[in-house]
């Protein structure tokens, strides 16, 4: 049985783990190349879980190949938008075309306002939103020259339509990507390139199962668990969960970016267990 | 195997355009069907409505998919009806997993008689009333045997827009309906999410059935090139087609979409954000 985007070729930035790498992996099972980057290096106000690496990308392009299908990836900065240029170039050149964007590469941290740094919001705006531009930069010539269309995914998150205290830098950027994804939608509808928002509730990473974030959660826990924690995280959601898998965002990329959502564009799309409308 | 293999789902306004088109494609996904459709004219509708027979060929296509489905001329006005059918449909097919309440219509224009009051009120009672009607003739049963499930609504860009309004009894009543619909999905979000049963909301632009493709709809826009500008698609394509919005349900109701509830999902090509 043929794939959902099968013959297509998506470019997926913070590729090396978690939600990146489960996007890459479930939309090449379902027949897609992948051309993958992701810092795979520390970030300086990023402290509460550790960064990427160059073996961790390995792994997903090993995961890939696994599938039969082919990969092509850089260790490149979403916030090198020429760096970024030359590796959705080289992935082009060599995979063939462009059809499917997923600008997943973020970082989060938990900071009260009124202590946020200068250097920290500059780099969580450089990050989360200028890197999704820089992504987006990167790869609509190639959408547009391909004359085939194309679709764009941003993962933005609940903090993308809702405010939400301690962290007013990340919401600012992820409010920030909802702003590209409409103005891209709008601009680029000529050529059928349809451009939309993920906005996942807590994902079950390490980018929110860490000690600082179950204590935001948890604050009057000194020492705070994954487990002591969870009925915390559950009570945000409408749905009896606590957080969601990467899988149910990617199932939801999938769907976007394949033919089965082929006129749905300019959407803010929730995967979120009811916390938006809770 | 199918993404729904072995659920059932109840389907409004089943007897032919967008209704038919998610029972089948819900079909295909291994789900029987109890289909529901009114099967007769209203008095404030311009086209012509759908027929016995158009629900009997929805059957005989679920059928040829190999699936099992129970059929029911009911009026989602009428609870009690509605009631009647799902209770039939649940003995004969199992407890309901799937709801999609998609039954509706449209008015256009100015009333001919004059009452305006009577075109609007016909179109709350069918759009909203009908859609709280169906949730709630399948609910109970859904919460009680316990295996979740999920809801869609199906509202409208006129469910998250205004625009086109004329001052007419048939706009403002299609989309009051459908904005409602939209506090009626956020409403039953809430009201179920803890049985792990989700719903959400789906928002097409126009669609390529009998509703919007017909000889009134087409002269009233010919007639007010304003409206037809203010009703373009952002992308390229006049209207989609049925099966444009069965896939997105089908996502929504699979357990690819487990964790999605209280949303509203346009399936517009971008109508909303343009």
């Amino acid at each position: 049985m043929s794939g959902r985007v099968e013959g297509k070729v998506a470019f997926v930035t913070g590729a090396a783990r978690n939600q990146g790498r489960s996007h890459a992996i479930r939309l090449a099972q379902e027949g897609a190349d992948i051309i993958a980057v992701d810092i795979c290096e520390p970030v300086p106000s990023i402290e509460m879980y550790p960064p990427a690496t160059e073996e961790d990308l390995a792994q997903t392009a090993k995961l890939i190949e696994e599938l039969d299908r082919r990969v092509v990836t850089t260790k490149v900065d979403v916030r090198d938008s020429a760096g970024l240029q030359a590796a959705v170039d080289a992935g082009v050149a060599e995979l063939g075309r462009l059809d499917i964007v997923c600008a997943n590469a973020g970082v989060f941290e938990i900071q009260p306002a009124l202590e946020l740094t200068d250097s920290a919001w500059r780099e969580m705006i450089d990050i989360n939103l200028t890197g999704v531009w820089n992504t987006c930069r990167a790869a609509l010539p190639h959408l547009v020259a391909g004359g085939r269309g194309g679709s764009i995914v941003i993962t933005s998150s609940t903090a993308g339509l809702k405010g939400t205290p301690n962290t007013v830098h990340y919401t600012a950027a992820k409010h920030g990507v909802v702003g590209i994804m409409r103005t891209i939608a709008n601009e680029f509808a000529s050529h059928s390139i349809r451009c939309n928002t993920v906005h996942p509730t807590g994902v079950n990473t390490v980018m929110i199962q860490n000690e600082k974030t179950w204590g935001l959660f948890e604050p009057d826990n000194a020492h705070p668990t994954r487990e002591s924690a969870a009925p915390i995280f559950e009570s945000t959601n409408a749905l009896p969960v606590p957080w969601v898998e990467p899988i149910d965002i990617s199932n939801a990329i999938l769907f976007l970016a394949s033919d089965e959502a082929r006129y749905i564009t300019g959407v803010t799309l929730p995967v979120d267990a009811g916390y938006t409308v809770k | 195997m199918g993404k729904l293999e072995g659920k059932v789902a109840l389907v409004t306004g089943a007897a032919r355009g967008q209704g038919r088109s998610h029972a089948l494609r819900l079909a295909e996904e291994g789900a029987d069907i109890i289909a529901v459709d009114i099967c007769a004219q209203v008095d404030t509708v311009a086209y012509p409505m759908s027929t016995r027979a158009d629900l009997d060929e929805t059957v005989a296509e679920v059928e040829k998919l190999d699936r099992r489905i129970v059929a029911h001329v009911a009026d989602v006005r009428d609870e009690k009806a509605l009631n009647a059918a799902v209770a039939d449909g649940v003995a004969a097919l199992g407890g309901v997993d799937i709801v999609l309440a998609n039954a509706g219509i449209a008015s256009i224009g100015v009333a001919e008689d004059g009452n305006e009051a009577a075109v609007f009120r016909t179109l709350i009672d069918i759009n909203l009333t009908g859609v709280w009607n169906t949730v709630h003739a399948a609910a109970p049963t859904m919460i009680e045997q316990g295996r979740g499930g999920a809801i869609v609504l199906t509202s409208s860009t006129q469910g998250l827009t205004g625009r086109g309004g004329d001052g007419s009894g048939a706009m403002d009543g299609y989309c009051a309906a459908k904005h409602g619909v939209v506090g009626l999905m956020r409403t039953f979000a809430h009201w179920l999410a803890p049985h792990n049963i989700r719903v959400n909301s789906v928002h097409p632009t126009g669609v390529n059935t009998p509703m919007i493709v017909n000889p009134v709809v087409e002269s009233f826009l010919a007639e007010s090139a304003d409206v037809g500008d203010a009703l373009a698609n952002l992308m390229d394509v006049p209207v989609i087609e049925a099966r444009d919005v069965s896939n997105a349900i089908a996502w929504l109701v699979s357990d690819e979409g487990r964790y999605v509830t209280g949303t509203t999902l346009p399936v517009d090509a971008g109508f909303v954000v343009r």
